[in-house]
């Protein structure tokens, strides 16, 4: 085995290599989402209740990806979540945005919704958005729903 | 009856006795070639070599049994997540699957095997042979000039085997889900980029790879150097590497697992 | 030659000596068994002195105390003036650069050709261009008649063609010191005449002093200018080959003639005969 032709093979093994990782960077991971994201600026909210939000989880608005989830921070003087949001620059909404959050799926990741208001004056770098919805927690929902039920059952 | 039990026991510390200080001469060893690793770098040449022999001729193995392995994780997920109607999920579950776990741990072992047990026959070999004595009368260290470049090679070539397995399986996956069983190719591909994520999955998994790395090469490298030079010496060494660095890989991934994937 | 004056610059010039190599009540012990005991020893420059004894007498161990691989509990191991014991890795190494070695089977690399078994001192240890380096491995390898089998690997080699290339490598830096562990081991009587002059003419050639460690006795008898016998862990006659010739010291002749019985006992230690017959008076 000559050194030529070792270094040939060798040369072709670390290109194959090298096309593996990109390949499993971009198409199976999503780098080509975060790697798209570019200039982001900063919108705050705060919530009642977080639920399963974790950071990184996806921000969208009409279905579609407009940013993602930086920080959860609890507020101690509100003793409320105040999560912080990097939307794209591409995308300005309305101050009377409103932001809920959502579950994908039935079973899936929670991810913030973002719906957008009728204001004509945008949201700027470190505001905060008024309005939110928080997470629906499935134990209070069937406590609801149970009391609902039973003072159904109560005024027949 | 006391004397047997005392014996058994005798015998019993003498092998943990034996085994510490087994470990104390590897970690010596293994510091020396790292130590020394500045002849592999001068001479690039040599670590090219060993590329080709541990990467190279490892290709064929990895990419065939990342094929099937792959294949296999689309089979069974499919069977199973068609049951709760989330056969889509089947390229999150391939992908997730390789790129942490199979990927990284399974290229190891089957790198161990082919690879490490190569490298412990050959050094083994070259040590019944009188070929290291040679080479220390001639005054060439034979750490830096043998040990050091297939060292080097080795953890070079360990994670791109590694990526060119998870890839290579992620494809398997595609063929069986999508182009044979006829699971939608776009709802594949998006919720498995949806799931899988560069810095937790994949760099995770390449970090693994490159510990799998060291712990195979350095396993095999000191088997080899440390068997006696007769034939059963040799066998028994490559023995040993292949069950070692096997018991290596998979506890290091239980430590790996736990440290990198817990807590998010 | 080149390489052997870059060696001989990292030493001080000393009055030739007139012995190479001397080796002074050494003692040695593999774990707690003996092998060398309060042994002594010179070579004389520019001499090929034999040391024959059985296997396991501690011969190759001599060497292996010589060419400072292991290190003597007690006593002195001194060539060329230097104790091998004290030196430091790096002198170790310089030494070990003037000391040619010749392994029993040869112990060729087995990954390369034959040039570049030869070559490999050269490229390891100077900064020659490649082409000075292929005209001295050529040269080298003509000297033992086989620079036609350069590009040959090691597993296409005979044992005795494999042993001329190890010879070739061990002369590759011009040496001062040959040292050979069995060398006529398994070799065909042409392959043995064939070494047996090389070693003469290339130890005259080189002005080196050469150590030949071996048990047959006729062929180095020829060669050798002086003999020393090993057993039990030290010398027990010395002399030129003639000398050993008329001994009839009872040991160097039962081994310098082959014969079946004498100092060293044809049979193994065990029970009387007729016991382990189990014949003879009953009752025994």
């Amino acid at each position: 085995m000559n050194r030529t032709m070792i270094d040939l093979w060798v040369g072709i093994f670390v290109a194959a290599g090298i096309v593996a990782l990109m390949v499993l960077a971009l198409k199976v991971g999503n780098a080509s989402t975060t790697l798209n994201m570019g200039d982001t600026y900063r919108v705050y909210a705060q919530f009642e209740n977080i639920g399963g939000l974790k950071p990184r989880a996806p921000v969208k608005s009409a279905g579609v990806l407009v940013g993602r989830v930086d920080e959860i921070q609890f507020d101690s003087k509100t003793f409320t979540a105040r999560v912080t949001l990097n939307v794209d620059r591409r995308y300005l909404f309305p101050k009377d945005s409103s932001v809920s959050i959502l579950t994908s799926g039935l079973l899936g990741e929670q991810y913030v919704g973002l719906e957008a208001g009728g204001d004509d004056v945008m949201l700027k770098d470190g505001e905060t958005v008024k309005l939110t919805q928080s997470a629906v927690v499935l134990e209070k929902l069937i406590g609801q729903f149970l009391y609902n039920k039973a003072a159904e059952g109560g005024s027949k | 009856m006391p004397e047997r039990i005392a014996g058994y026991l005798r015998g019993i510390g003498h092998q943990v006795v034996g085994g510490l200080w087994r470990l104390g001469y590897a970690s010596r060893f293994f510091a020396l070639t790292l130590l020394r690793s500045a002849v592999s770098f001068r001479r690039f040449h040599l670590v090219m070599r060993e590329l080709y022999f541990a990467g190279v001729l490892s290709l064929i193995i990895i990419v065939v049994s990342g094929l099937f392995v792959g294949m296999v994780l689309g089979l069974q997920g499919y069977e199973t997540l068609q049951k709760y109607g989330a056969s889509d999920a089947v390229g999150t579950l391939v992908a997730l699957s390789l790129t942490r776990e199979l990927g990284p741990v399974v290229a190891a072992l089957l790198f161990a095997s082919r690879a490490g047990s190569a490298m412990t026959a050959e050094i083994g070999l070259m040590k019944a042979t009188e070929q290291i004595s040679a080479m220390e009368m001639m005054a060439v260290d034979p750490i830096a000039r043998v040990v050091g470049p297939r060292f080097w090679g080795g953890l070079i070539s360990m994670p791109l085997l590694a990526a060119i397995f998870s890839a290579v399986g992620v494809f398997g996956g595609y063929l069986i889900a999508v182009v044979m069983i006829g699971v939608d190719a776009g709802a594949f591909w998006s919720q498995m980029q949806n799931a899988v994520d560069l810095r937790q999955d994949i760099v995770n998994g390449v970090i693994k790879s490159v510990v799998f790395g060291v712990a195979v090469t350095a396993i095999a490298l000191f088997e080899g150097y440390d068997a006696p030079p007769t034939a059963e010496g040799v066998s028994g060494a490559t023995t040993r590497t292949v069950v070692t660095s096997s018991l290596a890989i998979l506890g290091l991934d239980f430590v790996l697992t736990a440290l990198m994937f817990t807590g998010v | 030659m080149p390489a052997g004056l870059i060696e001989l610059a990292a030493f001080p010039p000393r009055p030739p000596m007139e012995n190479l190599v001397e080796i002074k009540d050494v003692n040695f012990s593999y774990d707690v068994r003996p092998v060398l005991k309060g042994i002594n020893l010179t070579v004389p420059r520019g001499k090929i002195v034999a040391i024959m004894g059985l296997s396991g007498c501690g011969k190759t161990t001599l060497l292996r105390l010589i060419g400072g691989t292991l290190r003597a509990s007690s006593g002195s191991v001194e060539v060329a003036g230097r104790v091998m014991g004290e030196l430091g890795q790096g002198d170790l190494y310089a030494m070990r650069r003037r000391m040619g070695m010749l392994f029993q089977f040869g112990a060729l690399f087995t990954d390369m050709s034959v040039f570049d078994n030869v070559a490999f001192q050269m490229r390891e240890h100077t900064r020659l261009p490649d082409s000075m380096i292929q005209d001295l491995v050529l040269m080298k390898l003509h000297a033992v008649g086989l620079r036609g089998a350069q590009h040959m690997m090691p597993s296409e080699l005979s044992g005795g063609m494999a042993r001329r290339v190890a010879l070739a490598r061990a002369i590759a830096l011009d040496p001062m010191l040959i040292m050979y562990d069995e060398p006529f081991t398994g070799l065909d009587p042409i392959s043995m005449g064939v070494i047996s002059n090389l070693m003469r003419s290339l130890n005259d050639a080189l002005g080196a002093t050469s150590i030949v460690v071996t048990h047959d006795v006729q062929e180095s008898l020829k060669l050798v200018d002086y003999v020393y016998f090993m057993a039990d862990g030290a010398v027990v006659t010395h002399g030129t080959p003639d000398d050993i010739r008329k001994s009839d010291a009872p040991f160097v002749h039962q081994f310098v003639w082959g014969e079946m019985d004498g100092p060293l006992p044809f049979h193994y230690p065990g029970a009387a005969y007729a016991r382990d017959l189990e014949v003879g008076p009953a009752g025994a």
